[in-house]
């Protein structure tokens, strides 16, 4: 009885060895870091180094210097009316670039997987190739595209749309930003949602057919509705990213264009204040979190 | 017990009655995929409140002939007749015909309710008769208390009457079956045959079954089309293809079959007598179909159950008469079969009912045995 004992531990010990990795990696790489940022959030600015203080190196520093903490970086946040709009034009940004991804993405995806089985990889291959290139290097393109003198504006004069003399100005405008979002999280969207679309059995739509379905009503009735979880797993991975995205609207969007990332970057590296960009991140990530959660909630009764 | 509910089936033939117009017409219907012929040039025609069966090997082209009176494929060549009117340019959606699908092709994402309203919404029926067809849809399959289930929530049996709920509810001219019992165990299958037949005769609507399962194609359908490379080898009453099989295929694929192969040297009254070299005996048995002469190359095909066997050799002079010794018993319960080898080397089946509770029987292993049967219990098909 002793020995079965033992062989049936190893297993045990395997299985949790297995789970803990990941959980370790999350623990390491995400919450020592948001802890850390936490902390930093809750602290004064200070002309030192590290910027802000109270500085801790142990644990019992910990306890003692509780005091210093304060929430006065939060309370900035809600009065300074910058911030509160940073985060709306964030969010609306994000939102409008999540449903034109979902727009473009979805009949890409679509004719994907219902492209010959020979061709799917290399169109999966197509679109994950941009990711070969820098992504900086990609959007940098797009600057020589869409610049007043850029090739937008040379190919629509070459074909007599635009006079001469006349230029198209869609750089250094929220325009610029959308077009560069789109085409940059494009994969983000496409993946998911081909992984949904192919998985769906062509039966049913033959089944639609044959109890009297038009195949326009049946998209609607039938494949739309079984890949909401690609639908929902794209949106979620363009539109989380996209609320804190920087680069783009930093070289694409003009200074009209406010967005949160853009605001954190300033806040660290030009006023090198730690203590309200990481007040500005913490409150980012809560937006971010909160909804998903409940989301996911609401996901798993249904 | 099971309940017997619905009409009793009388002798049912309008096949048999010229003034009759068929239901269903396929027309010298051909489909090619690519080089590859799935239908050949085939004619056949299914009459009203009939339940037929197509029944062949995978790719025997069964299923494409379903599938083009669906409207999913179009035929190459020739064209399908619904009650006198050309199907052709018709897209499946605008056909008055319904299919239940192998796979049940059930919509996940919707309740057994849902999924059985689903072509009567189509239709742009009223809520109230929607519900009212659904709930007799449901008592009709018996699934009253699933009606609010998810398809992932029932068991393979419940699902296959979800889908022919489904496939019923808009009451189609024909309801096209394809394989619709696979996925089910053996007795379910049994049990469902006979309930599909109940269903058909109660709703008196023209059935049309695709299987690769003979045995259900007997149970269920008033006639099979056996079907072979995109033709039709044999259409007729299980009985008749059973009994009078048309060609070799036939008789090979329905049921078990002995053939033994010779020469005919005779022809006599619809008699013929054949000689047969590998088992070393003149065989005389009725002709089936087609012409066959003295001389020619012809086999003779004889079910086991019909061969019977011996431990006592028969009286001399006796016709149609082969020995052996038992090379093999497969005890069935039900009957018993039994492989003699012949002193040539070839194996004969006979299969014995077993009438009796004895656990012991007489015949065994490497008895030596006589088969003999009556002139009219096999036929002669040529090559």
């Amino acid at each position: 009885m002793a020995e079965r004992g033992t062989q049936g531990m190893r297993p045990f010990v395997a299985k949790w060895a297995l789970v803990a990795v990941p959980y370790l990696w999350s623990l390491m790489f995400f919450l020592a870091p948001f802890l850390i940022i936490l902390k930093i959030s809750l602290s004064q600015t200070a002309i030192a180094m590290p910027p802000y203080t109270p500085v801790i190196n142990t644990l019992g520093e910990f306890w003692s210097k509780l005091t210093d903490f304060s929430l006065d970086n939060y309370m900035f946040l809600g009065e300074d009316p910058l911030y509160y709009s940073a985060y709306l034009s964030s969010l609306r940004i994000a939102l409008i670039s999540t449903v034109l991804l979902l727009i473009v993405g979805y009949p890409i995806a679509y004719g994907m997987a219902r492209a010959p089985k020979s061709v799917r990889n290399a169109l999966v291959m197509a679109v994950i190739l941009p990711f070969w290139t820098s992504f900086l290097i990609r959007v940098y393109a797009w600057i020589g595209i869409l610049k007043p003198e850029g090739l937008i504006t040379i190919a629509l004069q070459g074909l007599g749309i635009l006079g001469p003399g006349e230029q198209i100005h869609i750089y250094n405008t929220e325009t610029a930003v959308f077009i560069g979002i789109v085409y940059s999280y494009l994969p983000f969207m496409v993946l998911p949602l081909y992984a949904a679309l192919e998985k769906l059995d062509a039966t049913l739509l033959e089944a639609a057919a044959d109890l009297g379905c038009p195949p326009m009503k049946s998209f609607w009735v039938i494949t739309f509705p079984l890949s909401l979880p690609g639908v929902i797993a794209g949106c979620f991975l363009c539109f989380i990213p996209i609320v804190g995205e920087f680069v783009i609207p930093d070289l694409l969007g003009g200074s009209g264009t406010l967005m949160i990332g853009k605001t954190l970057w300033a806040e660290f590296f030009n006023n090198r204040d730690w203590p309200v960009s990481s007040a500005v991140a913490v409150v980012l990530l809560i937006i971010l979190v909160v909804p998903i959660v409940i989301f996911q909630n609401q996901q798993k009764k249904a | 017990m099971i309940e017997a509910v619905g009409p009793i089936k009388r002798k049912f033939a309008p096949w048999d009655d010229p003034t009759l117009k068929p239901f269903i017409r396929f027309e010298n219907v051909t489909k090619r995929f690519g080089d590859f012929t799935a239908v050949d040039n085939l004619t056949l025609d299914i009459y009203e409140r009939e339940f037929f069966a197509l029944l062949g090997p995978s790719g025997c082209g069964k299923t494409t002939l379903m599938r083009m009176l669906a409207g999913f494929e179009q035929p190459t060549e020739g064209r399908i007749l619904l009650d006198g009117k050309d199907l052709s340019g018709i897209p499946p959606y605008k056909r008055p015909v319904n299919m239940m699908f192998q796979s049940y092709a059930l919509f996940p994402h919707m309740t057994v309710e849902g999924n059985i309203a689903f072509g009567l919404k189509q239709e742009g029926m009223d809520t109230s008769s929607i519900n009212t067809r659904v709930a007799e849809m449901l008592s009709l399959v018996k699934l009253e208390k699933f009606a609010k289930r998810k398809p992932h929530q029932l068991s393979g049996g419940q699902r296959q009457r979800v889908a022919l709920a489904r496939s019923l509810a808009k009451r189609p001219k024909v309801l096209l079956l394809d394989e619709p019992l696979g996925a089910l165990d053996k007795k379910l299958r049994e049990e469902t045959q006979f309930e599909l037949m109940d269903i058909q005769v109660e709703l008196g609507m023209t059935f049309l079954i695709v299987t690769h399962d003979q045995e259900e194609a007997m149970t269920v359908s008033d006639r099979i089309a056996v079907m072979n490379h995109g033709i039709i080898a044999q259409i007729g009453t299980a009985s008749e293809i059973y009994e009078q099989p048309a060609t070799r295929y036939v008789a090979d694929f329905i049921g078990d079959i002995n053939l033994i192969d010779g020469t005919v040297s005779a022809v006599k009254d619809g008699i013929a007598t054949l000689h047969s070299a590998s088992v070393d005996a003149t065989i005389m048995a009725e002709t089936g179909t087609g012409e066959v002469a003295v001389g020619a190359e012809a086999g003779f095909a004889i079910r086991p159950e019909k061969v019977q066997i011996s431990l006592e050799a028969p009286p001399a002079g006796t016709p149609n008469v082969l020995s052996g010794e038992v090379w093999d018993i497969g005890y069935l319960g039900d009957i018993s079969v039994y492989r003699v080898r012949l002193a040539g080397g070839s194996i004969v089946k006979a299969t014995v009912a077993n009438l009796t509770r004895m656990v012991e029987r007489p015949i065994t292993w490497e008895d030596k045995v006589y088969l003999t049967w009556p002139a009219d219990a096999g036929i002669i098909l040529l090559k």
